[in-house]
């Protein structure tokens, strides 16, 4: 199922990167040949077996549920593009 | 023999007799950054003062008979690793900006060691390539050059390419790396060093900018086996602040170096063989298990059947992963922005601004492989043949010690070759990326040379948190080969 200049225009709106619609038709080419590519996991019989998501192979951790680090708001603003005392600062987003 | 030359065991035998001290081994490979970084552009940033000051500290300490582990030794970090105070870009113009208020873990026990930092190493941008031609701040060339065509720059494989090429070409007596897909094995087989990859846990990842969380390994690289082992010493070990980090005792892996490869079984993955693979790949390959077999290992034939379904695999996985991870590029809280007509055209803006073709690349593919409505066609079926890759490795387990394959399908190639296919350029990580999708450690040692001159390397996988092993196997093969060889450009 190849993907169409629409389709990229959609997942590029998801994923919050501005392509110009000159673009798009290259895109679509170099994803479909990586799609493509990529559909040879079709050949494999994966009936019965269960996804492993991580490389992990024991259980994770717990730890107490308390803050253990914070308390220094500069740290943490040093490198915001912008800022307006303690918070990071962007456009006007409610009228 | 020049102080860029010493390996990290001699340097340190040579600091603690007081043959020189730890100022002057860190002049030695600043002065040699000076003189060939603008050649090589293995940095992307050069903290000679900082280094200076950490040599200085250093000498002080052995002057106290205080002998840490890396107590002056010049070390070169992947710019992927953050490091307080010193501009971390992860290889990508979103990050130029970028200055971290902490310091990665690993990077952290380096410095606890006594380790001396010179600089962040160029990289591909956020770790995503095999060539270091994605970075944002120019490629890096490969210290090594084809005997019959000096002109010709070639790449240092990717994405630790300039971590790589600084060890390579004596810059730095070892640095660190990460190894997503092959970012540590590749570059050292196409630099002619050794690089490691130690057991998905061994060593954490806090602190270092996230790429693919399931399968980001950062690991060592050295210009021998044993300099490995003594980094990954200081670099490994459990960390509360890493939920994957591995809570199990590190072992004495330079102890594991010493160790004889007789009676070990060494598993010989038949699958590990690509059309169009360099001749001499095959032959060194079976060099390799020759040297293996006269050093008393008993050699065995085993299948890991579904290998070739690896990297297509990991082409869902991995970009799933970055697309989720590399959402916190917003130009928000840190890193560039761009001005926009509203929050979300500077969102936009700024991401398409700041990330190159490959990431963005990625961050599509992975957009769509999670999307409604294709997340079980593609990333549930990517993470069921990561379970079986898994299988193929347990199972050969069950009757060997270790796998010896090639790293790489081929030797270093030259700027601007594989750029046209996408595909064509993954196709590079075909043995490095088994490795990483099951966890199981893995390590590249230089055994010979191609008929271009070019340094080729044999890679030594284990069983999970069983390092040991591979350094005892890496340090046989190192042995045997005897590599010798130098890179024409080198301090």
């Amino acid at each position: 199922m190849a993907l169409e200049p629409a389709t990229i225009r959609r997942i590029a709106t998801l994923a919050r990167i501005h392509v110009e619609d000159a673009e798009l038709a290259t895109l679509a080419a170099e994803l479909n040949g990586i799609l493509g590519w990529i559909e040879q996991l079709n050949e494999v019989n994966v009936d019965g077996i269960e996804p492993l998501t991580g490389a992990q192979q024991m259980a994770l951790k717990m730890r107490e549920d308390v803050v253990t680090d914070g308390g220094y708001p500069d740290k943490v603003l040093a490198n915001a593009p912008e800022r307006a005392g303690d918070f990071f600062a962007v456009p006007k987003v409610v009228e | 023999m020049t102080l860029t030359d010493l390996t990290i065991v001699a340097a340190r035998d040579g600091l603690r007799a007081r043959d020189f001290n730890a100022r002057e081994l860190t002049e030695a490979h600043l002065a040699a950054i000076a003189a060939l970084n603008s050649r090589l552009n293995a940095f992307i940033t050069v903290t000679g003062e900082r280094a200076l000051a950490q040599a200085d500290a250093a000498d002080e300490a052995l002057a106290r008979g205080e002998f840490a582990p890396l107590a002056g030794i010049p070390l070169a970090i992947k710019d992927l690793f953050c490091t307080e105070g010193v501009r971390t870009t992860a290889g990508s113009r979103i990050l130029e900006p970028f200055v971290p208020p902490y310091e990665s873990t690993v990077s952290a026990n380096l410095l606890r060691d006594g380790a001396v930092f010179l600089g962040k190493a160029n990289m591909d941008e956020f770790a995503m390539g095999s060539s270091n031609m994605t970075s944002a701040y120019g490629p890096v060339a490969n210290p090594w050059q084809r005997r019959q065509d000096q002109t010709a720059l070639l790449v240092p494989g990717g994405s630790s390419g300039g971590s790589a090429a600084a060890v390579s070409a004596r810059l730095a007596m070892g640095a660190t790396g990460t190894d997503t897909g092959g970012s540590i094995r590749q570059p050292a087989s196409f630099c002619g060093i050794v690089g490691m990859k130690p057991t998905y846990g061994r060593c954490s990842r806090w602190g270092v900018v996230a790429f693919a969380s399931s399968l980001d390994h950062p690991g060592p690289f050295a210009r021998t086996v044993r300099d490995c082992a003594i980094l990954l010493g200081s670099m490994a070990g459990h960390d509360p602040k890493d939920s994957t980090s591995a809570d199990i005792p590190v072992p004495d892996y330079v102890a594991a170096c010493g160790r004889s490869v007789k009676g070990m079984r060494i598993g010989v993955p038949r699958e590990y063989r690509v059309d169009g693979m360099q001749g001499e790949i095959e032959t060194l390959w079976q060099q390799g298990l020759a040297w293996l077999r006269d050093a008393g290992a008993e050699l065995v034939d085993v299948s890991l059947p579904h290998t070739k379904y690896a990297l297509p695999a990991y082409y869902i996985v991995a970009p799933a992963e970055a697309s989720s991870n590399l959402a916190r590029y917003d130009g928000v809280r840190f890193g560039l922005r761009e001005p926009g007509e509203d929050l979300r055209d500077l969102y936009e803006r700024t991401r398409a601004a700041g990330f190159g073709a490959e990431v963005r690349r990625r961050i599509l593919i992975g957009t769509y492989v999670l999307s409604a409505g294709y997340y079980d066609a593609y990333y549930l079926r990517a993470q069921k043949v990561r379970a079986l890759i898994l299988r193929d490795f347990t199972e050969a387990f069950a009757t060997v010690d270790a796998l010896v394959a090639p790293t790489a399908p081929s030797a270093a190639f030259a700027q601007g070759e594989n750029m046209d296919d996408p595909v064509q350029m993954y196709l590079n990580d075909v043995f490095t990326g088994p490795a990483d999708l099951a966890g199981v450690p893995a390590m590249s040692v230089p055994s010979g040379l191609d008929a271009n001159g070019l340094p080729l390397g044999l890679q030594v996988i284990g069983k999970p948190f069983d390092e040991e092993t591979l350094f005892a196997v890496g340090a046989a093969l190192e042995r045997a080969a005897g590599f010798d060889a130098v890179p024409q450009i080198r301090a």
